[in-house]
Order: structure tokens, then C-alpha cells, then sequence
């Protein structure tokens, strides 16, 4: 069969070019390791000046972790200013005046919140706090890791079939090819099946890394997990060789990047939007990315089951449909028949 | 419609590329076992035209024949053995897996692919160079294999760009002798260049400018119908009779 002859073909190009295939498995996993020490670190302890302050005020701070420097007027003007510490804390009669360094927004929260926690009173009623989905303490890796892994694997399979049906584009191998019987359809199922292979490969080793490895937590089932990977990386292969049938050279793959990637990363889940306007919001519905990252969120994160992501799964089956279609009769810009 | 005899045939095609016409009117009429030289500049239209005829590009107006089909047909794309100016080569796999990857395009057995490997390659004198890598190649061997790959399912018609861009003497008389060879056998071969003594060596010349055929026929009667010594002279004469 023709269409194995051309997935045949591409493997053996992929054996013999070993550096693409290790870059391919290796970079998506180096990049997911380096933001797991990123973001899982432990929660941020501010440091704080003091240059007057009740004792019981600065105990409680302690007592919360806070790094507690004592100061007076002038040198503490001095360590905010060359950024030692976060804030200082001035008590004039009884009413405490802090002013920040200001530079990190998070670290500004931090000293407000650990500031009001140490004026509150003691006697208070503590309530008692449940999780429905995550857990206390669930680290910001864990909220986002799924979308990283759905996004990594679109984005490394994306560059991958771009490039490289490119250099068939480029180097006349498609011409060559378009010059023998084959069928549109054999040249562009020969090329998914082949890369699929691979890239089925790749994204069970990335998802299973993130999993067991960097310890995303997980509570749904594997299986799923792989079939959104994989759905990913069939409509990122296909989304590569449409896009490169357009472009005329590797910079203009790029900038289709700029175009059809960025934008994704946006609306898929990194960033809250719940604060956008609804229209803007409803930008997303029309990316494969958010369809990806809600659905494994949905699978990990809460660990849902088939009913609650049977619709993501059935829109990315059309996009990815829809785009091998597209890819076919796009060919026909290099040959009619 | 008369009695078709002719194994190709060019019936009043034209090419646009946009607003830009790179081909005009061309009628060509090949008989079965010869070998048709297009002679022309670069950028006059040769690749286009044989393009055409391969199937690969369709003419905006006018038709083209190949074994009395029309084309394009994906069916008859077996019967063509297609050399680019570019060399089409997978430079990741070794001279073998492209040979085996393309003879499998053409629904070659195992058995038979294996022979026909051997042959080309013996052909083009390569054989001590199979299991290398593409990408170690020099531009030469690029060439040969190229034409190795065109020759693999044994087509009945032939269809070379510049075939012997970038191969020395010895070799090019190696391979205008096989392309003989074929020719007798019965295969039609359309061979394209712009290096002038090649051109001698063909069955009928035909020379194109500016995407116009200016003049068919054996390499002898155009030299006679314009009175010069050499093709040279003759390219000359009718390129200044065309302005």
C-alpha cells in the first residue's frame, strides 16, 4: 500500500536523524521540569522591617513565617530602597504605618495579607475549610500543568510536521512526489500516520512524566489523559503541514506561530478570564487549545469522567477531521488531480 | 479526430502564471521510440512545458495526449519516469531506502524492486554506494541517483530536466548511450538542456524562446532550413528572426 510506503519513509527518516527524535522527547520534558521548580516552590515569606511595633505584633509575624528585621528610621529607608525587605512597619500611637517596596505585586500582597493576620484578634472562630476538587496547599503547577502538557505537546508536534513538510515543499520531494501515482490523500494520511506514531509516542512519554515524574496531581484516569494527548498531537500535525503548504520558508512558519500559537496559549486556561469581557471570553470556544487544556483540566484536576468530556472529545475529532480534509484539497495548489 | 500515432502530443497549449504567460500555443507531436531535445535559455519555459506533459501542472488552455489519454490522469502517471532539476532526494535515508521508497510508489514486488535496484544503480555506476547516506553525496552522484529513481519502474516514456547538469564526459556518454538503448526498446524520452552538443545527439529538436516553440524538427533539418553549421548557429537565427 502506497499510504505505508510514505509512513514507512518518514519513520526511517526519523530513525536516522536521531538528534531530532531525543530534542523531540527531551525538550518538552526539560522545558515541563525547569516550571515544576519554577512553581512548585513553598509559599513566599516576606521580609519585613520594623521599626516600631508592639511585641506581640512582631511575635505574630514570626510566628507566620515573616523574616522580621528590626531597623531604625534612617536604615530602614535604606534597605527598602536597595529592595532588602519588602516593607516596613512604623506603630505611631497605636496605628501601624507600613510602606512597601512596591515593585512585585505578589510580594506586596504578601506583607498585607501576613500584616492583617497579625492584627486580627486571637478569639476568633476558625472556620472549617473543604476541598470539592485539589487540595490544600495545591501548588499553582498543579492548577496549570495540565494545560502545559497539552500545550507542549501541540506546539513540539506542530513545529515538527511544519518544518518538515516544509523541507519536502522546498527540497522538490513533493514534486517528485505529485509526479508518481500517488493519491493527494496517500501523501497527507501517509504523513499523519507516520508522524502520528511517533508523536503518539512522545506524548504518552510526556504525560506519563508529568504524572509520575513531576507529580502533577492527578486524580482522573490515564487513559483518558491519553487520548486528549493524542487527539493534540493529530491536529497539531495536521494544523503544521496546512500551515507550511502556506508558508514559503522556515521565518514565515514562525511568524505563523505568532499567529496561530500565542493567541491560544492566551485563551486556554494559563491566564484567568473571567475578568474579560463575555465576547472576548467566547474567543476561546474557537481554539483546539481550550477544548484540550479544559478537558484535561476536567480529567486531572477534578477527575471527571467520559460524560463530562465526550464533547471536547467530539469537537477536536472534527477540527482534526476538518483539517486533514483541508490539507488535501489544499495540495491541490502543487497538483490538480 | 484523426487516427492518433503519436505517443505525446501538445495540442495548442497555453500557460499563464497569473497575468504572466509563460507559454504560448505550443503544438508538439512525438512519435513513440524517439528522443525529443527542448532546447532553450533558462526561464524560457522548458520546465513548464515538461511539467505539462508530466501531468504534474495542467495548461490554462489547449490539451495534452500521452498514449492517447488525456492527461492530467493519475493512471497514467505510472507510465511516466519524471526527473526534476531539482534532486528530489530524501537526504536522511541512504541511496537504497529512496530507490525502495519510490519503487514502492509504483507498486513494485520485493523481488523485483531488488533486481531493479541492482540495475540502476549499475546503470548510473553507483552501486558501490548504496547504503550511504543521500546527504553524503556529492551534486554529481545527487544527479545520477535522481536518474536512477526516474528509470526504477522501467516507464515508457521518460521525461528528464537537465539530466546531466553537473556529470562528467565519461559518465554523460555512459548515460546518452542507456537513454539510446532505451530508445530502441521502445521507450520515448524528452530530455531537456541547454548545453548544445547534446542536443545533436537527440532524434528531434525542439527549440524554445520565451515560451514559444520557434522551431521542430531533426537536429539536421533545422540546421539545413537555416542554412548554419552548427545548433548554435541555427538558435541564433531564429532568436534574432523571433525579434
Amino acid at each position: 500500500m502506497k499510504m505505508r510506503a510514505v509512513m514507512m519513509r518518514i519513520l526511517l527518516q526519523l530513525k536516522h536523524d536521531k538528534r531530532t527524535m531525543v530534542l523531540m522527547i527531551f525538550a518538552p520534558i526539560l522545558v515541563l521540569t525547569m516550571m515544576s521548580f519554577i512553581f512548585n516552590g513553598s509559599d513566599y515569606h516576606p521580609k519585613i522591617g520594623i521599626i516600631n511595633a508592639p511585641m506581640s505584633f512582631v511575635n505574630k509575624l514570626e510566628d507566620s513565617d515573616a523574616k522580621v528585621i528590626r531597623y531604625d528610621e534612617n536604615t530602614s529607608y535604606e534597605a527598602l530602597k536597595r529592595s532588602k525587605i519588602d516593607a516596613m512597619i512604623n506603630f505611631k500611637s497605636g496605628i501601624p504605618q507600613i510602606e512597601l517596596e512596591g515593585s512585585d505585586p505578589a510580594k506586596n500582597n504578601a506583607v498585607l495579607v501576613l500584616v492583617q493576620k497579625a492584627m486580627q484578634q486571637t478569639t476568633q472562630i476558625v472556620p472549617e475549610i473543604t476541598y470539592l476538587y485539589g487540595y490544600e496547599n495545591m501548588s499553582s503547577f498543579d492548577n496549570f500543568g495540565p494545560i502545559l502538557i497539552g500545550f507542549f505537546v501541540f506546539f513540539f508536534v506542530f513545529l515538527i510536521s511544519a518544518f518538515s513538510f516544509l523541507g519536502e515543499l522546498t527540497s522538490g520531494t513533493l514534486e517528485r512526489l505529485l509526479s508518481t501515482p500517488l493519491h493527494r490523500w496517500e501523501i497527507i494520511m501517509g504523513y499523519i500516520l507516520g508522524f502520528g506514531v511517533f508523536t503518539i509516542i512522545q506524548s504518552a512519554l510526556i504525560a506519563w512524566y508529568s504524572i509520575h515524574v513531576l507529580k502533577i496531581m492527578m486524580v482522573g484516569s490515564f487513559g483518558f489523559v491519553l487520548l486528549i494527548t493524542i487527539l493534540t498531537a493529530l491536529i497539531a500535525l495536521s494544523l503544521g503541514t496546512l500551515i507550511s503548504i502556506f508558508a514559503d520558508n522556515e521565518l514565515q512558519v514562525i511568524q505563523f506561530i505568532q499567529i496561530i500559537l500565542v493567541p491560544q496559549v492566551f485563551f486556554s486556561g494559563l491566564f484567568d478570564l473571567s475578568t474579560m469581557a463575555p465576547w472576548l471570553q467566547a474567543i476561546g470556544r474557537f481554539m483546539p487549545l481550550w477544548y484540550i487544556a479544559d478537558a484535561l483540566r476536567n480529567i486531572m484536576i477534578r477527575g471527571k469522567g467520559w460524560s463530562d468530556i465526550a464533547m471536547n472529545v467530539l469537537i477536536l475529532t472534527i477540527i482534526c477531521v476538518f483539517l486533514v480534509i483541508a490539507n488535501i484539497l489544499t495540495l491541490k495548489k502543487y497538483r490538480k488531480i | 479526430m484523426k487516427l492518433n500515432s503519436s505517443c505525446i502530443k501538445v495540442e495548442h497549449a497555453n500557460k499563464c502564471f497569473g497575468k504572466n504567460q509563460v507559454l504560448f500555443d505550443i503544438n508538439l507531436d512525438i512519435p513513440y521510440s524517439q528522443i525529443l531535445c527542448l532546447l532553450g535559455p533558462s526561464g524560457s519555459g522548458k520546465t513548464t512545458l515538461i511539467k505539462l506533459i508530466a501531468g504534474i501542472d495542467v495548461p490554462t488552455s489547449g490539451e495534452v495526449y500521452l498514449l492517447d489519454e488525456k492527461m492530467p490522469k493519475l493512471s497514467m502517471m505510472s507510465k511516466i519516469g519524471y526527473m526534476a532539476q531539482a534532486d528530489a532526494l530524501y537526504g536522511a535515508l541512504t541511496a537504497e531506502e529512496n530507490l525502495r521508497f519510490f519503487a514502492s510508489l509504483y507498486n513494485i514486488s520485493k523481488v523485483k524492486q531488488k533486481q531493479r535496484i541492482y540495475e540502476v544503480m549499475e546503470l548510473v555506476n553507483l552501486s558501490n554506494d548504496l547504503k550511504k547516506q543521500v546527504k553524503q553525496y556529492s551534486g554529481g552522484m545527487k544527479r545520477r541517483l535522481s536518474l536512477a529513481i526516474a528509470l526504477i519502474h522501467e516507464p515508457p516514456i521518460l521525461i528528464l530536466d537537465e539530466p546531466t547538469v553537473g556529470i562528467d564526459p565519461l559518465l554523460r556518454k555512459t548515460i546518452w548511450d542507456e537513454l539510446y538503448k532505451s530508445r530502441d526498446a521502445g521507450t520515448t524520452i524528452i530530455v531537456t538542456t541547454h548545453v548544445m552538443d547534446e542536443v545533436e545527439k537527440c532524434d528531434e529538436l525542439g527549440m524554445i524562446r520565451e515560451g514559444k516553440l520557434i522551431a521542430i524538427g531533426s537536429p539536421n533539418d533545422i540546421k539545413r532550413a537555416t542554412s548554419s553549421n552548427t545548433i548554435e548557429e541555427a538558435f541564433l537565427y531564429y532568436g534574432g528572426a523571433s525579434q
